[in-house]
């Protein structure tokens, strides 16, 4: 598969917009504007990036606690997505939601999730509404390494497989489900044979190239569509940033992070590809202005929007 | 006497627990190396080993399961849940087995497990981070609840819930970890008696309040507001919600005759609802001279921005009207 420039640089486009977007949040983190916590996926953008990009507006996604990437990547404006963690109106779910729970229906984001796996067995119902629907579309589901060993995520493979359910099932292994190495809590030869098990055809790409998950997403939803089957990528990468806020990372060496960083780090690799390929540095800098610069004007105007206002939220509680 | 936190004061527990009773371990998600979400068990994993320090994967499910299966046959489990939100994922180990086995197979077994989990809101965690479900399980024969509300009774009452031969939820409200106070570290008692025992957190004539949990630190901080320094007010602290000292309760309702429960949770089938309705129902209705009150949760879920969340949790302002309603 040949891409266009088009999308190559809207590829590189998307992942400088979800590392300057977390970045952003990082100091705002920083400055006690933000309440709670957040997962950042600083180092991952590419499966988020590539696997969104691949989709039509039509296609769903379910996400998981590490979302952001995926919102953006679905075409979220991040001006929402700022004032939904600072608690204000304009915010996706009003202030409700938070870092952890960002959904924005209007792209096709069925919603970011707190609960580890939760979202797989909501990606079956969603799909099994297109295959009664008779739409010809379909829902990428990620979620983690850690997902993997919770019974829903049996449930849910087993039940796609047998229902010839539209759902792409992506597990972005970034190698730790917080503390816990996925090596030491995944039995068996690879978190993609569990897909093969069930019947599903399944693969493990490098998930921080970003034009190997773009392609693998494209193909595996073309075929989707036409053989009506469930299909599983396992999406290797790796989390820069602790789990969470309080995270002390006392469970891996500096070393292996500064090796992720310096010799895997999705965005560097592409940038270094296309330049290769021609792409001049002057280009790819005129595109990061313009993210930067995004950023810049979203992050003020949610500082500028109104607190969400204290409603009755017993009342909100129900349709 | 050392200064601590509820969370250090448990893993003292823990630590006293697992150097006395070789049968004893822990499991859960993080509780090893990463010392657990929240640091209550730093340093264990270094102490007594991954034999006994369990880490596993993401599986709530069986980490409840595993602790029936071993508590049935001679070993004493005490597993971790991380967040409380996520024991709904262990529900059926926990409701339909554990509960239920010893009642079941006519007392030819004991389920002496202890489930430990970090409650309640307050955190900025959002809706599934920062729920109160402690009267989910006291809907469940079987089962006692315990939900301490400082450093000294979370270690006391920890060691009481080990000691004990049924399944004990242990709900651990995210806040008592962040408060410390001197902890006298007593031994491990002979017996669970300090289970279903409220203990009396501020004396007083006028009126009494019922609480449990953090919502305990609440109430004290309402009590101690100026408007309140002319009156006498005691303080109930449940520490267990399941069973519930009704003893304890009565006592104190001859003696003040008004009746407060302040409760984090929502209302709906809550432990504050049964403490109401047990007074009520008893001969203490003839002792009553104003109609008991409830302050709770909204009936709605934590939202995550800081002052959304505020108003679904009692606020010690809160409680303070209740009491001047009622005084
Ligand atoms: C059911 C459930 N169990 C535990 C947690 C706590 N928790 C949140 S994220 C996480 C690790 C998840 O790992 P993984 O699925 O690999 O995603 P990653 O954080 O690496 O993106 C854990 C243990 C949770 N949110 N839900
Ligand atoms: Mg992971």
């Amino acid at each position: 598969m040949t891409l266009t420039l088009d999308k190559q640089l809207e590829l590189h486009r998307m992942m400088m917009l979800i590392r300057l977007f977390e970045e952003a949040l990082e100091e705002m983190f920083s400055r006690g504007l933000l309440h709670g916590t957040m997962h950042l996926s600083i180092g991952q953008e590419a499966s988020a990036a590539g696997a969104c990009l691949a989709l039509d507006k039509e296609d769903l996604i379910t996400s998981t606690h590490r979302g952001h990437g995926h919102c953006l990547g679905k075409g979220a404006d991040p001006f929402k997505m700022f004032a939904e963690l600072l608690g204000r109106e304009d915010g996706y779910c009003r202030g409700r939601g938070g870092s952890m729970h960002i959904a924005d229906l209007s792209n096709g984001n069925l919603g970011a999730n707190g609960i580890v796996a939760g979202s797989l067995t909501i990606s079956v119902g969603a799909a099994l509404s297109f295959q009664m629907q008779k739409k010809d579309n379909i829902v990428l589901c990620f979620f983690g390494d850690g997902a993997v060993n919770e019974g829903s995520f049996h449930e849910a493979l087993n039940l796609a497989s047998l229902w010839d359910l539209p759902v792409l099932f992506l597990c972005e292994n970034n190698q730790y489900g917080m503390s816990m190495a996925s090596d030491k809590a995944v039995a068996g030869e690879s978190i993609a044979s569990r897909g093969n098990s069930y019947g599903i055809e399944s693969i493990q790409i490098d998930g921080n190239d970003v034009e190997a998950v773009f392609e693998s997403v494209t193909s595996f939803k073309n075929e989707i569509l036409t053989t009506n089957r469930p299909k599983f990528i396992e999406a290797v990468t790796y989390r820069y940033r602790g789990h969470s806020k309080s995270d002390r990372n006392l469970y891996r060496t500096s070393d292996e992070i500064e090796y992720w960083k310096e010799e895997k780090d999705p965005i560097k690799r592409y940038i270094g590809k296309l330049i290769e390929s021609g792409v001049t540095e002057a280009k790819l800098k005129e595109i990061d202005e313009g993210v930067k610069e995004l950023i810049r004007n979203s992050v003020k105007k949610a500082l500028d929007s109104p607190m969400s206002p204290v409603t009755n939220l017993e009342e909100d509680s129900y349709a | 006497m050392p200064e601590l936190t509820a969370g250090q004061s448990i893993n003292k527990a823990l630590s006293l627990i697992l150097e006395k009773n070789q049968t004893a371990f822990l499991a859960g998600e993080d509780i090893g190396i990463y010392g657990g979400a929240f640091g209550v068990t730093e340093g264990l994993l270094e102490e007594f080993g991954s034999e006994r320090i369990k880490d596993t994967p993401i599986s709530e499910d069986v980490i409840a399961g595993l602790a029936v299966g071993a508590s049935m046959t001679g070993s004493r489990p005490i597993v971790e849940m991380q967040f409380s939100d996520f024991i709904v994922n262990a529900m059926d180990p926990i409701v339909n087995q554990a509960a239920k086995l010893h009642f079941m197979y006519g007392g030819a077994v004991n389920v002496p497990i202890v489930v430990r989990a970090a409650s309640g809101a307050g955190t900025g965690a959002a809706a599934q981070h920062s729920q109160s479900l402690e009267s989910w399980f006291c809907h469940v024969p079987g089962l006692k609840v315990v939900t301490p509300s400082n450093a000294q009774n979370a270690y006391d009452l920890l060691l009481s819930s080990y000691v004990d031969t049924n399944p004990v939820i242990f709900m651990e409200h995210k806040l008592i970890y962040k408060v410390k106070e001197n902890v006298t570290l007593n031994p491990i008692p002979k017996d669970s008696s300090y289970l279903g025992k409220a203990s009396i957190a501020q004396e007083g004539t006028d009126l009494t309040v019922v609480s449990y949990s953090n919502m305990v630190n609440v109430v004290k901080e309402a009590v101690s507001m100026d408007e309140l320094q002319n009156y006498s007010i005691e303080i109930v602290d449940l520490q267990t919600v399941s069973p519930i000292d009704f003893e304890t309760i009565k006592n104190s309702l001859i003696k003040t005759k008004k009746l407060l429960v302040c409760q984090e949770a929502p209302s709906n089938s809550s432990v504050g609802t049964t403490v109401v309705s047990k007074v009520v129902e008893s001969d203490l209705f003839n002792v009553l001279e104003i109609a008991p009150k409830l302050v709770s949760g909204l009936h709605s879920p934590m939202p995550s921005a800081k002052h959304l969340e505020s108003t679904v949790i009692p606020q010690k302002e809160d409680i303070l009207n209740a009491i001047q309603d009622m005084l």
